[in-house]
């Protein structure tokens, strides 16, 4: 049976296809529900931020990285370890601020955006902000405070999708003695 | 598969936003604006069935009847969303389908018992969504219904719409 073929191959990128239409029908949604494309990238950003401090425990738990020294180390990881782990692209790391604190992460090709169009009456959408979320959360789980927007998108008409991060400061925890 | 864990928080997400703003309105959590809630979902994962399998069918020969469909849908359609085939499939042979999925995939971090058992209702109006697109863009109408007796154990009743 012909229906049987290419069934293991493409399971992955199936998943990914049910992760990005997800995505866009909650985007619809949002749009729906508020009025104002601020509002919609605020909800994203939050949402985000939700999973972001939840997905921490899984990406630590599976790839077994350790706790970052600096900076560099940190933008590393995100791009090489868990871009990839859970999007399937791996973004380039650059323009890096003279002090270290800040950089760019650079992406192709945004799997988030597969399948879609931005309409005309939405020109203040950043349609994949839900990743600024995730980003933020997940680092102020590993008491980093940044801060993380989009300043490049393929969607408006720019060449590459640019993330900006911004270190601010370390959280410090009152830990209790002995636990590091 | 890592992207799993990925789906899964993005949907419990939106299942949280969906009902997020009930908390405002107090006391109005009748059934009307339950129902509601339910349809709000469902439609995200009507969507989201009909893009599925248009993608997925692409490579696919035509299928013989109705219950070539559904097999379809038990098997291939369910390994790449939900992750396992489904367990049991019963029919009546009158359009009346039942699915029965004894580790759903959505429901197996949430319990594995009877406890939260009132709360699966809104972690399958999205799935039921999702199979109901699937059929309806394989050209059958259709009523779809989950229903959980005890968790990550489900029962989805898929009823064809004659036309």
């Amino acid at each position: 049976m012909s229906r049987q073929s290419n069934r293991t191959t493409d399971s992955k990128k199936m998943n990914s296809e049910l992760f990005t239409l997800t995505y866009g029908a909650l985007v619809t949604q949002l749009c729906k529900d508020y009025e104002n494309d601020e509002e919609v990238n605020k909800q994203l950003d939050k949402m985000g931020y939700n999973i972001g401090v939840r997905l921490i425990e899984d990406f630590l738990a599976r790839s077994s990285v350790g706790r970052c020294q600096d900076f560099r180390e940190t933008a590393d990881v995100i791009a090489k370890v868990a871009f990839k782990t859970y999007l399937g692209v791996t973004p380039s790391v650059t323009n890096w601020s003279p002090a270290g604190d800040e950089f760019s992460l650079i992406l192709e090709s945004n799997p988030l955006v597969d399948f879609v169009e931005l309409p005309d009456n939405h020109n203040a959408l950043i349609y994949s902000n839900l990743l600024c979320g995730v980003l933020r959360g997940a680092l102020e789980m590993v008491q980093m405070a940044v801060d993380v927007k989009f300043v490049q998108d393929t969607l408006r008409g720019d060449n590459v999708t640019e993330i900006r991060m911004k270190f601010i400061k370390r959280i410090e925890e009152n830990l209790p003695a002995g636990d590091e | 598969m890592a992207d799993d864990a990925l789906f899964e928080f993005l949907h419990m997400e939106i299942v949280a936003h969906v009902y997020r703003d009930l908390q405002f309105i107090k006391g109005e959590t009748d059934n009307k604006d339950r129902a509601s809630r339910v349809s709000i979902l469902e439609g995200m994962g009507y969507r989201v069935g009909q893009g599925l399998i248009e993608r997925l069918t692409r490579d696919s020969p035509c299928f013989k009847d109705e219950l070539d469909v559904m097999k379809f849908i038990c098997k291939d359609f369910w390994t790449k969303v939900f992750r396992r085939q489904v367990d049991n499939l019963r029919t009546n042979h009158q359009g009346t389908y039942v699915l029965q999925d004894n580790k759903f995939n959505l429901l197996t971090q949430l319990s594995n018992g009877k406890q939260y058992l009132d709360q699966a209702p809104k972690y399958l109006a999205f799935s039921c969504g999702v199979v109901r697109g699937a059929l309806s863009n394989l050209g059958l109408e259709s009523v779809v219904t989950a229903e959980v007796s005890i968790m990550p154990s489900c029962k989805f009743q898929v009823v064809i719409q004659k036309l």
